[in-house]
């Protein structure tokens, strides 16, 4: 057994560490072991590639890989203990950013030490260097588009740029025109490999990244970084095409298709076509919602809502972004314990689109210490909203807008939402009577049976946990 | 503004248009209370209690000589007199039954606001009296049916043998046909219920009521949220059903009422004739001539073959604690609409369609019947049903279409595997396979494990380190730098993101 032969049977065994991981997430129940068949999966292919790389390296090549592989764990770690839950979607975001760089990086060193040196490489023969050749500049144009798309995608989470989309003249044919000089610049690489082009395929790519997550807006976020994390995925397989490495082709394509599901997922739940949200957000065709009078909206009190609660035979909370703006995780898991204990049951519902971030809201309520067995999907409770007394609508707008059943005309109709009106009584908590991502008027704060409770969502949350 | 509060003169009127609960709600608009002595006695309501409350409690001439008087009922002749000249006199008037009324009033040179007819529009709900008259009204119809009727309302299973529930039909489910129905529902007993709307089927099943059908249908989705006339084919039908169900049913409640008109004959002698010894009717539209033969207002008939039909046309009144509430707080929200600057100023803004339709009389001149505003209890016409179409889901592609993507699909990949040389096609099967695995274990995953799986796949896709690593110390300075870079941050990704799922699974506890 030679050191490749072991080394390509470590790969195997990591392969299928990794595919038991995913398989592992799949239930809370095994989600842990999950995670932890995926670190061994990571312990057996580093191991084998770092004994593969001392056979061949220097002396300062194994310091230089040693201390990179130091500081970028002591990075990671750092930053993964401190990460606020409510940070996840940019934490996120900005990982798969280094996927995308390390691609671009891979891609360009596949180009250095083998097209740039045409007569003294060995590593590729000649009748396939034109395949390698089209797999640097896939690598590198996807790792590109990933890398930047991602940045982006992390300065509008971490709110360090507006999060609206940014609308440019012609931004569909942009984009499309982006695919086709790369398509023309892909047959000219391979036909003659040249440093000029290879740069030219990098800015195309870095440029087209930048302008697809920007067009983006904030609310669609979800659809976005799961896109990303699919790009990241497919990153790593064309860099695994380009160095003849099945683990890295079998991973990326696992990762890749994990975020194209997920996208797919978050497509679904909002009745929108992938490439529909590629092509941009809401609000720009959305004059349907005119100025229909839909009557006067009802306040309530804090302390009117406790007294609801008290009453109530049974609650469910809807929480949206806003709970994570306002940070309001915390009190809303008070108020659960608070009324379990007065014998309310408490039941959470989840619509697949809250928050920035697929399964967002569930990891912030965990956070918080809400049991998940309480907190069920849209299409767990959506039947059981007749039976209930109280809804809360906590930061959520037009995940709970009738207006996409009942008005074929809004820009929203045929979304999928939560049934929260059915219920016999919903206190919405806002800020003010503006309204949602979707630029959206929701005529569910006109119902009858809805009362608004104006104000930041954590300090109101607090006033109805004094007034219990 | 002082606002006065005479006694209700007419015989047998228990309810009073102000209670100690309202009258601070008055006086923070900036107004001055006069309460008449006992004006709210028959509603459990003693003159102490408005004086505590801060009203001042007079005779009933100072209530009568108040800027403006609030009152449940229309003056009689001679207390038109009692009102100032420049008096704002606020009551139930029914203007459209009582045009001697109105002349009275406007030979006096007052204004007049008349309860009964606020228009039908989601922001006058909270003025709308005919709508809390009728929510108490409905309720009351059924417990005077409870009462009359000799039987329980739900069916029990005792010792002493079984009992069947009750069964109750509501005609007409507007404010009062609702509650009467949920009133029934929570008694026990099996309620059914009619309208000529369709619509309102939804809320009839909503109160634990079913729905019957004059089938088919007639549209008659109403532009001003009250019922029309309707056609004498639909009549018909209607008169089936209705023998239908008298010969099943223990208690008919019937509401149908059009406004301004005769109150539709929908029970017939025959009907009445029909029905159970013990069954009882409650003839909710007495005042105006009845929905059932026989019905004689204000009296309980009970007809030859045992069944008592119930023509009370004060249901409100016997519940008059509760009625004076909420018709008091109808006022006080008038009040507010009219006190704009809460400063006990009285602004009537005639441009206002809520104020304009309620003024019959404006200083002496009359101005009802006012302009038609429509819109209301149904959305605007552009859904004419707004339930009838639901936005479908964006259809799935055709079973065809997506043959031919997979087909297409397929070609595809044989096409680039079969020109590939024989190292990317062994590249290429293991990329496919594990595609189509990733899709069906992902596919499995909890929607609430989504971020960590997420976290997980980033982690895991930071194994391009592993090719980055593998170019570390191969070739040149610029080849080793890259990598060196590359293998630093996707190592950030591999600790990082294991790190971090691990921190978020940690936190999913079970209740």
């Amino acid at each position: 057994m030679s050191v490749e032969s072991a080394v390509q049977a470590a790969y195997v065994v990591a392969a299928l560490l990794f595919i038991l991981s995913l398989a592992g997430l799949s239930r809370h129940e095994s989600a842990r072991a999950g995670n932890a068949f995926g670190m061994a999966g990571m312990a057996v292919a580093l191991a084998a590639t770092v004994t593969l790389a001392a056979r061949s390296s220097s002396g300062t090549g194994l310091a230089l890989l040693a201390g990179a592989m130091g500081v970028g764990a002591a990075i990671g770690l750092w930053r993964a203990r401190l990460v606020q839950m409510t940070g996840m979607p940019e934490l996120i975001a900005i990982l798969h950013s280094f996927v995308g760089l390390a691609a671009v990086l891979v891609g360009w060193n596949g180009y250095l030490s083998v097209e740039a040196r045409p007569g003294e490489q060995t590593e590729v023969a000649p009748g396939l260097l034109g395949i390698h050749s089209a797999e640097v500049v896939i690598g590198v144009f996807i790792g590109a588009v990933t890398f930047t798309g991602s940045i982006v995608a992390f300065l509008k989470l971490s709110a360090r740029i507006r999060s609206n989309p940014l609308v440019l003249p012609g931004r569909n044919l942009l984009n499309l025109g982006a695919l086709a000089a790369f398509a023309v610049l892909t047959v000219l690489f391979v036909l003659e490999p040249g440093l000029g082009l290879l740069a030219a395929v990098t800015v195309l790519a870095l440029a087209l990244g930048w302008h697809l997550v920007a067009s983006i807006g904030g609310g669609d976020m979800p659809v976005v970084v799961s896109m990303l994390n699919s790009y990241s995925g497919w990153a790593a397989a064309a860099s695994g095409f380009l160095l003849g490495n099945d683990l890295l082709i079998v991973t990326g394509a696992l990762v890749g298709s994990s975020g194209a599901y997920l996208s797919y997922v978050m497509c679904r739940a909002m009745n929108r076509s992938f490439l529909s949200v590629i092509a941009g957000g809401f609000g720009n065709e959305g004059s349907a919602a005119g100025d229909v009078d839909h009557g006067e909206h009802r306040e309530i009190s804090a302390a009117d809502t406790a007294q609801l609660l008290k009453e109530a035979t049974s609650v469910v909370i809807t929480p949206g972004y806003g709970m994570a703006v306002a940070q309001a995780q915390y009190p809303v898991a008070e108020l659960t314990r608070r009324l379990r204990e007065l014998g309310v049951p408490v039941r959470f519902g989840i619509h697949p689109v809250a928050g920035r971030l697929p399964g967002h809201m569930n990891v912030l309520l965990a956070e918080a210490k809400v049991p998940y067995d309480v907190v069920l999907e849209m299409d767990e409770i959506n039947d059981d909203f007749p039976d209930t007394s109280v809804v809360l609508v906590i930061g959520a707008n037009d995940t709970v807008n009738p207006a996409a059943l009942d008005d074929p005309g809004s820009p929203i109709a045929g979304m999928p939402v939560l049934h929260v009106w059915e219920a016999e009584d919903v206190v919405v908590f806002k800020r003010s009577m503006n309204t949602g991502y979707a630029g959206v008027q929701n005529p569910l704060f006109f119902r009858s049976n809805s009362a608004m409770l104006f104000g930041d969502a954590k300090e109101r949350v607090e006033d109805i946990l004094r007034a219990l | 503004m002082r606002i006065g509060v005479p006694r209700e003169s007419r015989p047998g009127e228990t309810r009073v248009a102000t209670t100690p609960t309202t009258v601070p709600h008055l006086r923070a608009l900036g107004h001055e209370i006069v309460v008449a002595a006992g004006a709210g006695r028959a509603s459990s309501f003693p003159d102490a209690a408005y004086a505590a409350a801060g009203a001042e409690v007079g005779d009933d001439d100072a209530a009568w000589r108040c800027d403006v008087v609030l009152r449940v009922n229309a003056p009689a002749d001679g207390e038109i007199d009692r009102l100032r000249d420049d008096a704002v006199l606020v009551s139930l008037l029914a203007p459209a039954l009582n045009p001697d009324l109105l002349d009275a009033l406007a030979r006096r040179g007052v204004t007049a606001l008349a309860m009964d007819a606020v228009p039908r529009i989601s922001r006058a709900q909270s003025l709308d009296v005919l709508s809390s008259m009728a929510n108490i009204a409905g309720y009351r119809a059924v417990i005077e049916a409870a009462h009359a009727f000799g039987r329980f309302f739900t069916g029990q299973v005792t010792a002493a043998g079984k009992v069947p529930p009750a069964k109750v039909l509501v005609v007409g489910a507007g404010v009062a046909g609702l509650a009467a129905i949920g009133a029934a529902s929570s008694l026990g007993a099996i309620v059914r219920a009619t309208d000529v709307r369709p619509e309102v089927a939804e809320q009839i099943r909503s109160l634990g009521g079913e729905y019957v059908a004059v089938a088919p249908a007639e549209q008659t989705v109403s532009a001003d949220g009250y019922a029309r006339e309707t056609s004498a084919d639909y009549d018909r039908r209607a008169a089936e059903v209705y023998a239908e169900q008298a010969r099943d049913v223990d208690i008919i409640i019937t509401t149908a009422l059009i406004p301004g008109r005769p109150a539709p004959r929908l029970i017939t002698a025959e009907m009445v004739a029909g029905m159970r010894p013990g069954s009882v009717l409650v003839d909710m539209a007495a005042a105006m001539g009845g929905n059932v033969a026989g019905t004689v207002a204000d009296e309980v008939v009970v007809t030859g073959n045992g069944v008592s039909i119930i023509g009370y046309t004060d249901l409100p009144g016997r519940l008059p604690a509760q009625a004076s509430q909420l018709y008091a707080t109808n006022l006080v929200n008038l009040l507010k609409l009219l006190t704009p600057g809460k400063d006990g100023r009285l602004v009537l803004d005639q441009d206002d369609v809520v104020q304009r339709a309620m003024t019959v009389v404006h200083r002496g001149e009359m101005t009802w019947p006012p302009p038609p505003v429509p819109v209301s209890a149904t959305p605007p016409a552009s859904s004419p049903a707004a339930s009838v179409t639901p936005a479908a889901p964006k259809a799935a592609p055709s079973p065809a279409r997506r043959a031919a993507l997979a087909g297409v699909g397929a070609v595809l990949l044989f096409v680039l595997t079969a020109l590939s040389p024989a190292d990317l096609r062994g590249h290429l099967t293991v990329f496919s396979l594990a595609i189509v695995i990733g899709f069906y274990v992902i596919g499995h995953v909890h929607h609430a494990l989504h971020t960590p799986l997420m976290s997980v796949t980033n982690a895991i896709s930071g194994i391009i380190v592993v090719g980055a690593l593998l170019q570390v110390g191969h070739g040149d300075a610029v080849v080793t730098t890259l990598a060196t870079v590359a293998v630093l941050v996707a190592s950030i990704n591999v600790f990082g993101g294991f790190a971090v799922t691990r921190r978020m699974l940690g936190m999913f506890t079970r209740g």
